[in-house]
């Protein structure tokens, strides 16, 4: 890629010669690979969602298990953005709509319950997961002392100087142009 | 030399490179003393800005002192000269330089083909931005090969700090010129949308442009103490309905002038849908702009008034009030600034002491830090309001 970038590049431009280090809060790498999980997990339901029914003994809820493949991509593709925040939100409100799905399929006289009983442990080890990243993408704005600025007005003469000069100018012209 | 370099969204590394070197009698290159992170370059960090390629050199606000030049400077520049950079790269000579229409230079981009294709016509080359605009290399960095120097710079006269003049690269002549375009008359209203440093600026401008009234909206207690000591009536959108305190403020006429100091990514929250379902249709690459700000001034602005956007546009923007528009009969002025045509007059300004852009600096650090200072200023942590850095 920077090949193909320094291509496009004049022969003066200043190019890379030892990259410095990438600096990624913890956090944000947990919410990417739940984010990059979400999209792979979202297009197996939206693509085989036998693949899922089956194993699970949910034979004929495969329109519902394609909706939730819709709504584990968005969430990921949220997860992966700057609103990594809301996207890992989605994904334990979605952890949740998964859980009460399974829920159903255990009550039912279901003969592959002990996979659906695994399939619960399962989303409930990656809600912990979602749920500690949403927890800590938590835009936290008062992180160092929150300061006001009260004596910025920018104007070294002052505001009421500024005002005034400014009014003189306009009524200034306002006489010359009439 | 180090600078700052994008690689991707939100990564941006302090890296070793290759010094500039004149590749053109007009070049000149400087050594950088001050450059800042300005809210436009937060937009490239969050890759909304199409264009950029990884090792591109972020930074269009910088200053410093020439270390060499090309032969063709027409005395116009000589070595140890203190300059500011423009952030608009200018020829001086094409028909729209000469109208004083620089930020549309027909000359300085060097990859006109690809903004004639996205926009229909070039426009000026600018530093550290995309490659639509020529892909020039940044001044978050220890040296900076300035093109066309003869005519883009600013000379800094003795006596005046690099903090004093240093934002007359941007923010300064862009916060100017969105209330220059407002043609502000003694009785008007102007309501700021967005209190960042454009904001502050454009606040500061209105007064000093003699509007009788200024209004500035944002959320952050910080930006709106530093708001309200430049004179401007504040509302806090999060507490407050924006337009009720507006109709309160005018007597229920509205501001005759709006200005836009948000831009491309306006604030999302659940009590105004249309930001959510912007922000959707962005991830879905339906739609490249959230527009929200835009559409609040057109449904507030006064008929007849002018609504001016300094705020960062870069594409296809959704479900514009065309109909409000056009039947309040409201005049849309916008533009990258043409950072030359107001910098004599607000030069003239920092020397007679009417004004000093300094007070809006909050962070001062060393260039090595950058990349934090990126996270810090995007975040809002610790009060930041403008980041300067020093190499
Ligand atoms: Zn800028
Ligand atoms: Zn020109």
């Amino acid at each position: 890629m920077y090949y193909v970038a320094n291509i496009m590049r004049s022969k003066g431009d200043p190019k890379i010669v030892r990259s410095g280090p990438r600096h990624i809060p913890p956090a944000d790498r947990l919410a990417r690979s739940l984010g990059w999980f979400s999209i792979g997990l979202g297009a197996l339901e939206l693509l085989a969602p036998r693949r899922i029914t089956g194993p699970l003994g949910m034979q004929g809820d495969e329109t519902l298990v394609r909706a939730f493949g819709l709504r584990e991509i968005f969430s990921g593709i949220m997860s992966l953005s700057v609103d990594r925040n809301a996207g890992l939100w989605s994904r334990v409100a979605g952890d949740g709509l998964d859980a009460a799905a399974l829920m159903s399929a255990m009550n039912r006289d279901n003969p592959k319950k002990h996979n659906v009983a695994l399939a619960l442990l399962m989303i409930g080890g990656i809600a912990l997961l979602d749920y500690r990243g949403a927890q800590e993408t938590t835009r936290r704005p008062q992180i160092g002392r929150r300061r006001l600025y009260p004596d910025r007005t920018g104007f070294p003469k002052g505001l009421a100087a500024a005002r005034n000069s400014a009014r003189e100018l306009l009524s200034r012209t306002k006489t010359v142009a009439s | 030399m180090k600078a700052l370099v994008w690689h991707g969204k939100e990564d941006i590394r302090c890296d070793e490179v290759t010094d500039p070197r004149i590749e053109d009698p007009r070049d000149a290159i400087i050594r950088v003393t001050s450059c800042a992170i300005c809210g436009s370059d937060l937009h490239l960090f969050h890759n909304f800005i199409p264009g950029m390629l990884p090792g591109d050199i972020m930074g269009h606000e910088t200053m410093g002192e020439v270390v060499e030049t090309g032969d063709a400077m027409d005395g116009k520049l000589k070595k140890g000269d203190r300059i500011v950079v423009p952030f608009t790269i200018i020829c001086g000579q094409c028909e729209q330089c000469k109208r004083g229409n620089f930020s549309v230079c027909e000359t300085t981009n060097r990859k006109r083909h690809l903004a004639e294709k996205v926009f229909g016509h070039t426009t000026a080359g600018l530093f550290g931005y995309t490659h639509l605009t020529g892909g020039y290399p940044g001044g978050q960095a220890e040296y900076l090969r300035v093109p066309f120097a003869d005519a883009t710079h600013i000379k800094v006269p003795e006596g005046l700090s690099d903090e004093q003049v240093l934002f007359l690269s941007d923010i300064f002549p862009t916060g100017w010129q969105a209330a220059a375009q407002c043609d502000i008359e003694p009785s008007d209203t102007v309501a700021i949308w967005g209190c960042g440093p454009v904001g502050q600026m454009a606040i500061r401008s209105a007064i000093l442009l003699g509007a009788n009234q200024v209004i500035a909206i944002d959320c952050l207690p910080e930006r709106l103490s530093m708001a309200e000591a430049g004179g401007a009536t504040i509302i806090d959108f999060k507490t407050e309905s924006v337009m009720d305190r507006l109709q309160e403020l005018t007597d229920g006429r509205g501001p005759e002038k709006c200005i836009d100091a948000t831009g491309m990514e306006s604030h999302v929250m659940p009590s105004q849908p249309d930001t959510i379902l912007d922000r959707a249709k962005q991830m879905l690459m339906l739609e490249s702009d959230r527009p929200h700000v835009l559409r609040e001034m057109i449904y507030l602005c006064r008929p007849g008034g002018v609504i001016s956007i300094p705020g960062v546009y870069s594409g296809f923007s959704d479900k514009i009030p065309m109909g409000a528009l056009m039947n309040k009969g409201l005049t849309i002025r916008t533009g990258q600034t043409h950072v030359n045509r107001w910098t004599d007059d607000l030069l003239r300004r920092i020397a007679d002491g009417e004004i000093d852009p300094s007070f809006v600096i909050t962070h001062t650090v060393n260039l090595e830090h950058g990349p934090e200072m990126y996270r810090l200023f995007r975040d809002k942590q610790d009060s930041c309001v403008k980041v300067v850095l020093k190499p």
